[in-house]
């Protein structure tokens, strides 16, 4: 059963943490992606994150069925993005400050009604042995891959597709652009980007199921530890493109199984440097890619923070 | 009529009021001697699997008492919150004895509230009181390093590859305690054996303890204990993976019964009836209480089914001589990691030496490093 990779095992623990802890990253920030491209800000994510995870983990323990809570996950992350997209179309209020409270709510709700869900056992979602030729247990196990993560990458590419040569993604970037040119093509933008805020919601809600049915696989009250503000920041860090969200949360997921890798090989000493790995390649990474004649390149027009 | 308002001038709204507080103060420690009010604080959620768990498992015990009030507050940080709670339930709810319960509370929170509140008493979880430290603040703990031992000895004979796996919060010498009791447990049964330890960082950090627990089990860990708060993600992702599991801080066996093996628990039930009861008979808690197996500060859950007979035995065996009282898990000639000499033939620290309290080193076999 053991087989000894020496310094392989790093490289094949990065690969599959980045498989693993990368689902959440990919589906919040695509979430992000897609209330940012129609001119919203939702910082409120991490607590639908939450939610979702919360009620996730309830519904596939009451009903014994994964998939009808990863449903219910979405349902409860669109509903949280309607009462932010609504809230927000109200004149004159902040959708920073309102991101801010309904993350506060969303988490503090979740943690009411998942008390008694704490102890309980749920169903776990399936994953795709795609290790399957080798019989090396880490590379068995490193490339299991949760089904949810080949959606995310599917999903990836057709909001791209979509946003890139479709009529629905034509209006979405109209209404983020410009509200003036939206409505000069006969649009109504309060509509649109409320929709757009409740898919959003309804993505960060699976990827809190993919963390209480997958990995880690259960509801505690510590789940995300950030997971959804993180994301939320990566949307920046992809510049809106939501092909370079999945190369981000790949990079975050596997810069966070780096810790502890190289623990596990015997470089043990400066863990909480290594730790600190995904912040500094990001801000490594921004300020490379920043430029001082182009401010924040692919930012929608009437976004708040470019107004 | 409409110069009546003079009847509720300020002053007599002051006068009032004052009374009215005059008679709380007053009123304050005749309640406390019939009906005293015990508040437990906990650093993470009340149902977690692990180290809260344990402390309300305690706290629900003390509910129980008659005459005994008990409140409660989850979620709080080791930070100025913890003492705003602190504070809030001496002013408000009048609570006479407080459990703050993580490691984080002591210092510098109940060491700096301490003085303000001479009346009230602060008993803290894991902390070293010393002499010179306030007179109504106490510490206590168990010795469950010893727990972590027995662990290991089941541990030594279930592993294969020969290799046991910890996933740990931070090296803080109760932590590293538990590491090297676990890894000379199961020294004890088979003198190759080495032990991985990954430190998260942090006492909960869910997606990170998934993490370290995969990375052991590639490294070739086949068992695998904890030391975090909430050890459930740990269990599970374990078991998952195909490994066995010992458990700690609460019983786990429902996580994963045939992958469980046994587990180092806490059992505060007891403890914290017992010091209730002083109190409320008038007399004074030691300011230095520990505790260990044979005292009922632990317990170990049952063993699991997969456990074999051998192990069985060698479990059984060690337990007694544990209860006997005098054991010691560390014993020279001992190094740590880094081959520097710990202790000398014939030299061992028994299970209520206060230096174990001090520990800041991994013994030999322990791969892994403190910082």
């Amino acid at each position: 059963m053991e087989t000894d990779l020496g310094l392989w095992s790093i490289l094949i623990a990065i690969v599959g943490g980045a498989i693993r802890v990368s689902t959440p990253f990919l589906f919040v920030s695509l979430g992000e992606l897609l209330t940012e491209r129609s001119g919203r800000i939702n910082l409120g994510l991490e607590g639908t994150l939450v939610f979702g995870a919360m009620s996730g983990y309830g519904v596939a323990y009451l009903t014994g069925s994964a998939w009808a809570g990863v449903a219910a996950a979405s349902v409860a992350g669109a509903m949280f993005g309607v009462v932010h997209g609504v809230i927000c179309s109200i004149p004159r209020v902040n959708d920073i400050a309102i991101g801010i409270a309904l993350m506060l709510f969303g988490m503090g709700l979740a943690f009411f009604f998942g008390k008694r869900f704490i102890q309980p056992v749920a169903p776990y979602l399936p994953s795709i042995p795609f290790g399957w030729w080798s019989d090396i247990p880490q590379i068995r196990a490193a490339l299991d891959v949760n089904v949810l993560f080949l959606i995310g990458l599917g999903l990836a590419l057709v909001i791209s597709w979509m946003l890139r040569t479709t009529r629905v993604g034509l209006i979405l970037r109209v209404v983020g652009d410009s509200t003036d040119a939206a409505r000069a093509m006969g649009l109504r933008p309060v509509p649109i980007r409320i929709a757009a805020t409740a898919a959003g919601g309804a993505l960060a809600g699976i990827g809190g199921a993919y963390l209480s049915l997958y990995y880690p696989g259960s509801w505690t009250e510590g789940i995300s530890s950030g997971q959804g503000l993180m994301a939320v920041a990566l949307v920046i860090f992809a510049r809106w493109n939501p092909v370079a969200c999945i190369w981000a949360a790949l990079l975050f997921g596997g810069a966070g199984a780096l810790g502890p890798a190289l623990q596990s090989v015997g470089i043990t000493s400066g863990y909480y440097l290594f730790y600190a790995a995904p912040y500094v390649l990001t801000l490594g990474l921004l300020i490379a890619t920043s430029s001082p004649t182009r401010a924040m390149s692919g930012a929608p027009g009437e976004l708040s923070i470019t107004k | 009529m409409t110069r009546s308002t003079p009847a509720f001038s300020r002053r007599s709204f002051l006068s009032a009021t004052t009374a009215l507080g005059a008679a709380a103060a007053l009123g304050l420690p005749a309640r406390a001697q019939s009906n005293m009010t015990v508040g437990f604080i906990y650093v993470g959620p009340r149902d977690d699997f692990g180290y809260n768990q344990a402390h309300a498992e305690g706290a629900a015990a003390v509910k129980a008492m008659a005459g005994v009030t008990v409140i409660e507050e989850e979620n709080v940080a080791e930070t100025i919150d913890v003492q705003k709670s602190m504070e809030s339930m001496i002013n408000l709810d009048g609570a006479s004895l407080i459990f703050p319960t993580s490691f984080g509370y002591f210092n510098p929170h109940i060491l700096e509230l301490a003085p303000k509140y001479p009346d009230i008493r602060f008993q803290h979880a894991a902390g070293l009181w010393t002499d010179g430290m306030p007179s109504n603040v106490g510490s206590y703990f168990g010795y469950i390093g010893m727990g972590q031992y027995l662990n290991g000895i089941v541990a030594g004979h279930m592993s294969a590859t020969k290799k046991i796996g910890f996933v740990a919060a931070k090296p803080i010498p109760q932590v590293l305690l538990n590491i090297n009791s676990f890894l000379l447990g199961a020294r004890a049964v088979d003198p190759s054996i080495t032990c991985q330890v990954i430190f998260t960082g942090e006492w909960s950090l869910a997606v990170k303890e998934a993490e370290a627990t995969n990375a052991l089990v590639d490294a070739g860990c086949d068992v695998i204990t904890c030391h975090v708060d909430g050890p459930k993600v740990v269990m599970e992702t374990a078991a998952r993976r195909g490994a066995f599991i010992c458990g700690y801080h609460a019983d786990q066996t429902a996580l994963a019964p045939d992958r469980y093996l046994t587990g180092a628990e806490w059992n505060w039930a007891g403890v914290y009836t017992g010091m209730v009861q002083t109190v409320l008979d008038g007399g004074m808690i030691d300011n230095f209480v520990r505790g260990g197996l044979a005292d009922g500060f632990i317990k170990m859950s049952p063993l699991g089914s997969a456990v074999s007979d051998a192990a069985r035995a060698q479990f059984e065996a060690a337990k007694a001589e544990i209860l006997a009282g005098g054991f010691a898990a560390l014993k020279g000639p001992l190094n740590d990691n880094t081959g520097k000499p710990l202790l000398g033939a014939g030299e061992a620290l028994v299970e209520t030496d206060i230096a174990l309290e001090s520990m800041d080193y991994l013994v030999e076999g322990v791969i892994g490093s403190t910082a």
